[in-house]
């Protein structure tokens, strides 16, 4: 007994407010509460789950995250524990293995997750979920990232010992304008209900008729039309529920996932896009606790199909006389001819109007630009809608933060440049990823007629590109790295999906060659070769950006202002906690 | 008693002991609460109510009585784990669920004796301090909810219930709350959600244990019926009185329902461990049907393992030498055929005599978990139909020798892995039957038919093979 160590493991833990938990084998130590499913995830003994979500309640249901477990065993009255030579009790196992995501650990537990009976366990109930489960992988969308399929791959028996008759339930049930339900692939984890209930707050789902029988399925009268039912997809751990968008589109092992950021908001929701060459199959949340945790608005997710849609600008486009139709050019005598006629330009006369969909680095770029040029009407198209008190920002520009802290703007001087259009004081505009025709912009086709020079970069055809004199073709989210920072502050990266379409170029090196033309000798500007460079740069002038590299930005971002503005999701979040 | 006349033809048995059944096919008796004060009714509860409340708790406990609704758990130390400083309000669910296939006791007490329970629940709600009291009435007793509820409005009027009970400054509210029609909803937490009006899914255990986190999140006290009136009897008799009759570790009385094949088949309240299950069915029972022999017993609802009557069990007495005997040797108490793997439950006495087929019996029980099971979890929820369609199966004749394998081993894999004990209560019959009595199954199993598509599916792929084999 002198073997013992002076300061036990135990005191010594509870010192730091953890409890040393034995897994396979192994002492380690976790902190009071920690899940036993994300304890064994954490040193590397992965445990199988349907029905677990970190962000769900816990329902224990799905039965696939059994373990042995094992605690000291229950002294007699008066009887002193014992301990081994590293100050352990022993461990008495029990008898029944027990689930792992509703239990938290304790001290001196133990825990096997490649026992007998623990494999035991999962073998058994991935046999039930595949008995009335379709074996119809080869046409579900699902298969390739399907739990279901990953679990039979490790716990299935290979053959089949169920040779009944299956339960049949309803196939391709168009559950919402968005999302299809097939009951009969479904586990029954209940993800979708507990996600409905907990974080959308519209009990829509829920489970109907008993036993063999149970099936998802809507209240009477109510359809999953919220705008974050795509989200149960995501959540779903097999083909059940299936994207109306993405169903039979590609199957998801040809994919390539990029992690970016959403710019249809101020929120910046953390992304997933998903690729095949050039082509964007699927957007997808990716969790960032801070921003949107595992969410994303469908609004959001499905509006991606300008990327590859025939509306593309792949070519600079030029008007040689006013009155001509644009033709295509190449780069060079496009770039020319915009550096040609913008020596033409009064400064006083010209305006630019910006985008605060701009990502920084961009921003950056114009603002030389326009020092360069000596023009001071310059200003962004602000765009605001209602708040969805979820992840919807108010503002639906997603980088309004970085062009006040770069050009120093809001968008309030936006209405003085459509004056001076309107009273013939600016006759030349440039518009930079903007169709100035839009509501937001407030510009008619008037308007832009009786400008004398036209310069627009864009990445699709609009009714502003239409009229230019000069058309450049930018790229779009998906097309380009570069930062943006959100409406809680945090600066946040984009990065590059797929290649530019056709001969577009990125927003940032346009501009740097039209300055670098113009004749610009500020090294800070031409000499960039890659927006992580004009990152650098931008780190050196702006305060908040101080110390910042496109490496220490990270996929989670850093929060650089102090905005005082929050995302409603994650604070109901951080309250509930 | 002997001043108590029973209808004719329902009289007692003699070597039964009416406690809880006092009342049940009396003579003149109705459920009113004139009849019930004429025979000293509510007097326990003017007794009770001027003691504390931990000094009933105490009583109770002292009296080792365990609750009657098939688990045996000691009802004064369930009340005591109720977290202590606890602030939030208390509830008492009295689970009159009464579902469990051979059971049959409380729909006596609730259709004949309302008072009775009324009485022994609000010494109980007065113990643990709860000031709303519901009784679970399950879907299937229309009546008795009625009569229930108008045994509310009639204690409510003489002051049994309501505000301050007796001027002793206690308030209680009792409901009648009706099922659906579900077995899982007698699990206790499956019943607290199904009050709360949503699915009854039974909660995980933990953290959910109801005396904890119980009905909308308070601590909550599920009592089954017969329980709540042996806590009447409690405080009657005195803890301690209680305690010294019957068998040691389960004291009082006990109601058994026997069904099937003997002769007298009913409900019988016999002191507990003071006969055995022989004396029970061929005395009390009168043996079976002319002609027959005993073949099986389910000693405690249709959950427990069931027993055979021609199995020499093997017991230890306290000398340590070993004794043979049979499953009518046991004693009828809640431990003592816990020994031979079985359980004595919620006492409902199954009987199949010799004109039985067992994989048939089997069969039917499948077919009530089958359809009974909630489907929340997956083991039984997919296990369930599927030992039904395998014994359904065999009795059709289209099994073979390995699916009697294969049944045993679908229940195996159900048991001890669900959330609630219905994974228990639903494998344990399959694992019992085809192990004691594999030799019938067997018997209706033909080798060639391993060899046979069992379903259209599988005859539908099995056009494409080449070979069959």
């Amino acid at each position: 007994m002198s073997s013992i160590p002076a300061i036990l493991p135990k005191d010594a833990a509870a010192a730091e407010g953890k409890v040393n938990v034995q897994i396979n084998g192994t002492w380690y130590r976790f902190p009071k509460g920690t899940r036993i499913v994300d304890a064994c995830n954490s040193v590397g003994a992965h445990v199988p789950t349907f029905c677990y979500h970190p962000k769900l309640s816990v329902v224990g249901s799905c039965r696939m995250c059994l373990v042995e477990q094992g605690m000291p065993p229950r002294l007699a009255p008066g009887a002193a524990p014992t301990y081994d030579e590293n100050g352990y009790q022993p461990i008495s196992w029990m008898p029944r293995a027990v689930i792992a995501c509703a239990n938290t650990v304790a001290e001196n537990m133990g825990i096997r997750t490649n026992s007998k009976m623990t494999e035991e366990a999962r073998k058994g109930v991935l046999e039930f979920l595949l008995t009335n489960h379709p074996l119809d992988c080869p046409i579900c969308d699902q298969a390739g990232e399907c739990k279901l399929q990953e679990y039979t791959a490790d716990y299935g028996r290979g053959t089949h010992r169920f040779t009944e008759a299956k339960t049949k339930k309803g196939k391709n049930l168009p559950i919402g304008p968005r999302v299809n339900l097939d009951q009969e692939r479904c586990v029954l984890c209940r993800r979708c209900v507990r996600f409905m209930k907990e974080i959308v707050g519209e009990e829509v789902l829920g489970v109907v008729n008993r036993g063999t029988h149970n099936a998802i399925s809507c209240y009477p009268g109510t359809t999953l039309d919220s705008n974050y039912s795509m989200n149960t997809v995501d959540l779903c751990p097999v083909g059940a529920l299936t994207s109306k968008d993405f169903r039979f589109q590609m199957r998801v092992w040809f994919l390539k996932s990029t992690p970016t950021i959403d710019v249809n908001c101020g929120t910046g929701t953390n992304i997933n896009i998903w690729t095949r060459e050039s082509k964007v199959y699927r957007i997808t949340p990716r969790q960032n606790d801070e921003v949107n945790s595992c969410w994303m608005p469908d609004s959001h997710r499905l509006n991606y199909k300008y990327i590859n849609a025939p509306e593309r600008l792949l070519t600079p486009l030029v008007k040689t006389d006013a009155k001509a139709p644009q033709r295509p050019t190449t780069w060079d005598s496009a770039l020319n001819l915009v550096v040609e006629q913008l020596h033409k330009c009064a400064p006083t006369e010209t305006a630019i109007v910006a985008s605060a969909r701009m990502t920084n680095e961009e921003l950056y770029m114009v603002r030389a630009l326009a020092r360069q040029l000596g023009i001071t009407k310059l200003d962004i198209v602000s765009r605001k809608g209602a708040g969805d008190n979820m992840l919807v920002s108010e503002d639906r520009n997603p980088n309004t933060n970085g062009v006040k802290m770069i050009l120093g703007k809001t968008g309030t001087g936006l209405n003085a440049i459509r004056r001076g259009v309107r009273n013939g004081t600016v006759r030349f505009v440039i518009a930079l990823g903007e169709d100035l025709t839009s509501p937001e912009a407030g510009f008619t086709k008037e308007d832009l007629e009786g400008l004398d020079y036209l310069l627009t970069i864009h990445h699709s055809e609009n009714e502003t590109t239409r009229m230019s004199d000069v058309v450049l073709p930018g790229v779009t989210f998906a097309e380009k790295y570069g930062t943006m920072i959100n409406v809680a502050g945090r600066i946040q990266r984009l990065n590059k999906a797929i290649e530019p379409m056709g001969e577009a170029h990125s927003d940032w090196a346009i501009f740097r060659d039209v300055s670098e033309r113009l004749g610009c000798d500020c090294v800070k500007v031409i000499a960039c070769p890659t927006p992580m460079m004009v990152l650098e740069e931008m780190a050196q002038e702006f305060e908040p950006m101080k110390g910042l590299t496109w490496g220490n930005i990270g996929n989670e971002g850093k929060v650089i202002l102090n905005t005082g503005v929050t995302i409603p999701l994650i604070e109901r979040t951080k309250a509930k906690n | 008693m002997s001043e108590i006349t029973y209808i004719r033809g329902r009289e007692p048995h003699p070597r039964e002991t009416r406690r809880i059944f006092r009342n049940i096919d009396r003579e003149g008796y109705n459920p009113s609460i004139k009849c019930f004060m004429e025979d000293g009714g509510y007097e326990t509860l003017k007794k009770a109510i001027k003691m504390e409340p931990a000094d009933v708790i105490n009583e109770v406990k002292k009296s080792g009585l365990r609750g009657r609704g098939g688990a045996g758990f000691p009802t004064g130390v369930k009340w005591t784990f109720i977290p202590k400083g606890n602030t939030k309000p208390v509830y008492l669910v009295c689970n009159c669920d009464e579902s469990e296939p051979g059971t049959f006791k409380d729909r006596f007490v609730v259709h004949q004796d309302p008072h009775q329970l009324l009485e022994g629940m609000i010494i109980a709600c007065y113990a643990v301090q709860a000031h709303f009291g519901v009784i679970y009435m399950r879907e299937e007793f229309p009546e008795a909810a009625k009569i229930m509820q108008n045994a509310i409005e009639e204690a409510k009027k003489k002051k049994f219930l309501g505000k301050n009970i007796l001027k002793s400054g206690f308030d209680l509210e009792i409901i009648v709350h009706r099922g659906a029609g579900a077995y899982i909803c007698g699990e206790e937490t499956g019943l607290i959600n199904s009050i709360e009006g949503l699915r009854p899914y039974p909660r995980i255990k933990p953290p959910f244990f109801p005396a904890a986190i119980g009905l909308y999140g308070c601590p909550t006290i599920v009592n089954n019926v017969e329980s709540l009136c042996q806590v009447r009897q409690v405080l009657m008799r005195g803890g301690e009185a209680y305690a010294a009759e019957g068998a040691q570790r389960s004291p009082g009385t006990r109601i058994i329902g026997v069904s099937g094949d003997v002769r007298r088949p009913g409900y019988y309240e016999i002191i507990s461990g003071s006969i055995t299950y022989g004396e029970l069915l061929y005395d009390i029972c009168g043996g079976p049907k002319r002609g027959r022999k005993f073949k099986a017993i389910i000693p405690g609802g249709a959950s427990a393992k069931v027993m055979r009557c021609d199995e020499v069990l093997k017991d230890r007495n306290p000398d340590g030498t070993v004794r043979e005997m049979s499953v009518f040797d046991i004693p009828l108490d809640l431990d003592s055929i816990a020994k031979f793997g079985s359980m004595s439950g919620s006492g409902g006495v199954i009987v199949m005599d010799d004109s039985r087929s067992m994989p048939k019996v089997l069969n039917n029980l499948n077919r009530f978990f089958a359809w009974e099971s909630c489907g929340q979890c997956s083991p039984c929820r997919e296990g369930n139909p599927w030992m039904l369609k395998l014994s359904t199966r065999i009795c059709e004749g289209k099994g073979s020798p390995e699916d009697v394998d294969l049944l045993k081993s679908v229940a195996d894999n159900i048991c001890g892995r669900t959330v609630c004990a219905f994974g228990e209560a639903c494998s344990w019959p399959t694992q019992a039957f085809t192990t004691k009595f594999r030799e019938e199954f067997l018997a209706l199993t033909k080798p060639i038919n391993a060899l046979k598509a069992h379903s259209p599916e599988t005859a539908e792929a099995r056009k494409y093979l080449i070979r069959e084999d």
